[in-house]
């Protein structure tokens, strides 16, 4: 009695014809004319050229048989592919290139063992590690975490729940703070900590900066997930009689826990890369610190930086492989925040 | 709804009577001791975020008086950086930096549209939770792992692009550069270093930040007058043209403007790439220039206490250049018909 | 418009049992209640009596007021910005208005159930029907809690359909479920009143029968004020009822109150006969 489903087709056969013909058409013209006219201008040039003549021989071919709007609909079509394509592509290739660069040194176990304590940047690949700008980061970021979330969270909540004559004034500056460049943060904690008061280069002052950047991050977030928090819930719970403290602790807060926990990945993902403010502020260390109060502690974006700078090809390849660390602990912590909000959507 | 504190009642005069004359009660809002001091630590949190930023914004302005004191308005206009003589200024830096950002936001601003567009109207459906998804890991990746791919793996190929640009239109003076670009053997470190690949590299930061404005933007565009067109006849590129880019207009204007203020600040990616040279120049093709945050970055060590309030009113000019444009791009987004309910 | 309502129905004379959870039942008075929203009055001067043990329905066309009277009762009125009263309402001849009295107090003893069922959705069954305990800073042990959680349930009728799954989330539930669960979990703080503000409106018929049969085993134990869209709710459930207008341009209030059947059967005022009998509304 159920008649089958009807497949509904956007593109027929001749248009998948005319957009394949044109993709091979165009290379092979692009390869026999490129080395004449544009030789010269490397691989990009070649790309360049490949998508023009495509361009135009994909409009010929859908001219045949289509009006105009179909025309230009597919040359729209044609380039907003292409666009997505290299976006993903360039994003891609970071990934990848970073992963590959980096093989050399993280090939080695040894690279998340031990530090670079007494060892030279040429040293080769099979010696050194960067145990002490892993535990470094670690250190900096945890300790910014400590004050960025309470008073992230805390701004949320002051937005979202408490309102009131200098809750606009206050989502206005932490729009514009989450804009404010890191270098400037750092530069705020290090003459004024470190040359006025004269606190010493360290992870603690790194952390205070990374915390300056990471503060406005998570209060956005957070007053988002706040905000998503159903009026209806904050209703039941004061009917009840609860006092507006208890009914945000025990009924807004751990319906909006998703978002919460997304909004602190956020901020933790922006301060773990943050290079500006750890170059300022903590100075570099090649053995592991613990106590991030007195001396200088090396990191991650640090430790990248500083040994990129020596320009010597294995001090280049440990850079990449620190990097290809930083970079993995960013995709787990993304993945930690998708995960979270399709929990979230699926209850 | 927010569990706001009660707004006092209005006062005796104002509003409407009863018709016995009736007037509003002043009430006794009734907290409990708890809540006082629940609503007396939430205020001094949000306005501790004030105090803070207040405290930065008046702190770079204030060592600013110094440098100007010292150096005078030359500080402006001086396009060298010389400590040892004594001679700084940040006209060459400033310019940099704006060539710089410039250059990322004529790679990105297309990009993100198109981008943005193909997510909204032309991805296969499953594709587009996981081009989002894409675009917020862009967003995640740190700075410096951009700065050493496109010092690394862009540069040798962007490298070709600039001589080729400079070997065909170097008669205009944005892609000129000071070498023979048609000899048989071209001097390669002429085009590295320069401010147009430190562009495409910020470019990679300002794509994913104007795109996810854009791209909630245009998810709102009325599915009503989307449907309109489309019964109408329009083809995915009408439905966009008529219907989806102009009410994304703010959204598009805003997005870009705040990624441009993204670029205008960035360090990383820009310290790894340029070579700092201290000259006001068209010439972004050229290899050599320098940026407000990468000149901090790079001298903060060797300043002395002079110089280092130097560096510190260049870091306010950088704030008040950040600070309006990312006002401006806030008030584009809120006014604009499509931004009201965006939330970025 | 200052009516009252006539001779109000005399409370039963069977005694409720004195049990674990027993609920005593409270008088309340609304002596010349007007409400604004800003500069707006939307309510004007009305009074009502809404005797113990008695269910007093708030009848008449959308937007004149019932709510917003109903919610001046439990002093929720006051968290939106911008609202304001005027008058007293009287809970066993207190004003709960007076100054100095906490308003965490009066929503302890005057509990309310909204339109739309909102269980919290981080937490359990179990938790949901004590949430009003752990909201409100108040201890129960433990044999006290699992009475509790079941007296509770049995008195909103939902016992039977969860008294396996206690530990289910508090959203998992079917919307006249979830409904049924904040009716036990205002009961389980033992209020003197309960509001009902149209319980039924997001619900089947089943679930609107159900909730209907649950209002009236509770009412010799709890005095229940419910606003209602549906006459034909307001005729089965309600001993008194009051019919309230706002015509074109003017503040909402009271045209006629008075026990049910009277206000049904026999209505004094003409734009009630017109209401009750379908002309509007």
């Amino acid at each position: 009695m159920a008649r089958p489903k009807r497949l509904v087709r956007t593109h027929t056969f001749d248009d998948w014809m005319s957009a394949g013909g044109a993709v091979v058409g165009s290379l092979c013209f692009t390869l026999v004319v490129f080395e004449h006219l544009l030789d010269g201008s490397g691989t990009l040039g070649f790309l360049v050229s490949w998508f023009a003549a495509f361009l135009l021989l994909y409009a010929g071919l859908v001219a045949l048989n289509n009006p105009r709007p179909i025309v230009t609909e597919r040359l729209v079509s044609a380039t907003l592919w292409t666009a997505a394509g290299v976006v993903v592509f360039a994003l891609g290739s970071t990934i990848v290139y970073t992963f590959a660069k980096g093989w050399n040194a993280y090939s080695h176990l040894g690279f998340f063992i031990h530090s670079m304590a007494g060892i030279a940047p040429t040293a080769p690949l099979s010696q050194g590690g960067i145990s002490h700008a892993i535990i470094g980061s670690v250190i900096e970021v945890g300790i910014a975490v400590i004050i960025a979330v309470p008073f992230g969270i805390g701004t949320a909540v002051y937005m979202s729940e408490v309102g009131g004559r200098f809750a606009r004034p206050v989502r206005t500056v932490v729009e514009a703070m989450t804009a404010l460049p890191e270098i400037l943060a750092g530069l705020f904690v290090y003459v004024v900590l470190i040359v006025d008061v004269g606190l010493p280069k360290s992870g603690l002052a790194a952390s205070i900066a990374m915390a300056v950047t990471m503060v406005p991050i998570i209060a956005r977030a957070a007053e988002v997930a706040l905000r998503v928090v159903p009026a209806g819930l904050r209703e039941a719970s004061l009917a009840l009689g609860a006092a507006q403290w208890r009914t945000v602790w025990k009924v807004v807060l751990p319906s909006a826990r998703a978002g919460l926990a997304t909004a602190t990945i956020l901020g933790v993902a922006r301060g773990v890369g943050e290079t500006a403010v750890v170059l300022i502020t903590s100075g570099a260390s090649t053995f592991v610190e613990v106590n991030p109060t007195k001396n200088p502690m090396n990191s991650l974006p640090l430790f990248i930086y500083t040994s990129y700078a020596t320009h010597e090809p294995t001090a280049i390849t440990r850079a990449f492989g620190a990097a290809s660390v930083l970079l993995t602990l960013v995709l787990v912590l993304f993945v930690a925040t998708r995960l979270l909000s399709r929990d979230r959507k699926a209850r | 709804m927010t569990t706001a504190l009660p707004a006092p009642p209005a006062s005796p005069g104002s509003g409407a009577l009863t018709a016995s004359g009736k007037q509003p009660r002043q009430l006794d809002p009734g907290h409990e001791r708890s809540d006082r001091y629940f609503f007396a630590g939430a205020r001094a949190i949000g306005l501790s975020v004030l105090v803070v930023t207040g405290a930065i914004a008046v702190f770079l302005g204030y060592q600013g008086i110094p440098t100007l004191h010292h150096y005078g308005l030359h500080f402006l206009t001086t396009t060298q950086w010389d400590p040892e003589i004594d001679k700084i200024g940040i006209a060459a830096v400033l310019v940099g930096t704006i060539e710089v950002a410039l250059v990322a936001m004529a790679v990105a601003f297309p990009l993100a549209v198109m981008f943005a567009l193909f997510i909204t109207d032309y991805a296969p459906r499953r594709l587009k939770s996981w081009l989002i998804s894409a675009i917020d890991l862009m967003a995640a990746v740190p700075s410096i792992i951009y700065g050493l791919w496109g010092f690394f793996l862009l540069q040798p190929h962007a490298i070709n692009l600039s001589r080729w640009l400079s070997q065909h239109f170097g008669w205009f003076p944005l892609f000129h550069v000071d070498t023979d670009p048609n000899a048989a053997v071209w001097q390669q470190s002429r085009y590295t270093s320069s401010a147009f690949i430190a562009g495409l590299a910020v470019s990679m930061m300002a794509i994913p930040l104007a795109c996810a404005v854009i791209r909630a933007v245009f998810d709102q565009a009325p599915a009503g007058e989307r449907e309109a067109a489309m019964a109408l006849g329009a083809t995915r590129w009408g439905v966009a043209r008529k219907v989806v880019l102009p009410f994304g207009k703010g959204g598009i204007i805003g997005g870009s403007m705040l990624a441009l203020g993204r670029a205008l600040g960035e360090t990383a990616a820009v310290l790894i790439i340029i070579s700092p040279a201290y000259e006001i120049k068209p010439r972004i093709l050229e290899a050599g220039t320098q940026t407000t945050s990468a000149l901090i970055a790079g001298n903060f060590g060797s300043a002395t206490k002079a110089q280092l309030t130097a560096l510190l009113a260049a870091g306010f000019v950088l704030f008040l250049m950040t600070l309006a444009v990312n006002t401006v791009a806030a008030t584009i987004i809120a006014r604009s018909r499509s931004g009201a309910g965006t939330d970025i | 418009m200052t009516l009252t309502a006539d001779a109000p129905v005399a409370p039963p004379t069977v005694p409720a049992p004195r049990s674990a959870g027993a609920l005593s039942p409270s008088r309340l008075d609304a002596v010349e209640v007007s409400a604004w929203f800003g500069d707006n009055l939307v309510l004007e001067d009305v009074s009502l009596s809404m005797p113990a043990a008695t269910v007093t329905a708030l009848i008449g066309p959308s937007g004149c007021g019932k709510s917003t009277f109903l919610r001046i009762l439990n002093r929720m009125h006051e968290a939106i910005p911008g609202a304001a009263l005027a008058g007293e309402v009287h809970l066993d001849g207190a004003d709960i208005y007076a100054p100095g009295r906490r308003v965490t107090d009066t929503r302890k003893r005057i509990g309310m159930v909204f339109q739309k069922p909102n269980p919290f959705p981080a937490m359990s069954i179990a938790d949901n029907v004590l949430a009003g305990l752990s909201l409100t800073g108040r201890k129960v042990g433990r044999d006290e809690r699992a009475e509790l959680i079941e007296t509770s349930l049995v008195r909103a009728g939902l016992w039977a359909e969860v008294k396996d799954r206690l530990d289910d989330p508090g959203g998992a539930l079917s919307g006249g479920q979830q409904q049924r669960l904040c009716i036990a979990r205002a009961l389980a703080v033992r209020p003197a009143v309960l509001l009902m503000d149209e319980p039924c409106s997001a619900l089947d018929p089943t679930s609107t029968r159900r909730i209907e049969e649950t209002i009236e085993e509770l009412r010799r134990d709890v005095t229940i004020v419910i606003v209602t869209h549906n006459m034909h709710q307001a005729a089965r459930v309600s001993q008194q009822a009051a019919f309230f207008l706002a015509e074109q341009g003017t503040p909402g209030g009271i045209v006629e109150a008075g026990p049910t059947a009277r206000l049904f059967g026999d209505p004094v005022d003409p734009r009630t006969a017109d209401y009750v009998n379908g002309r509007f509304g």
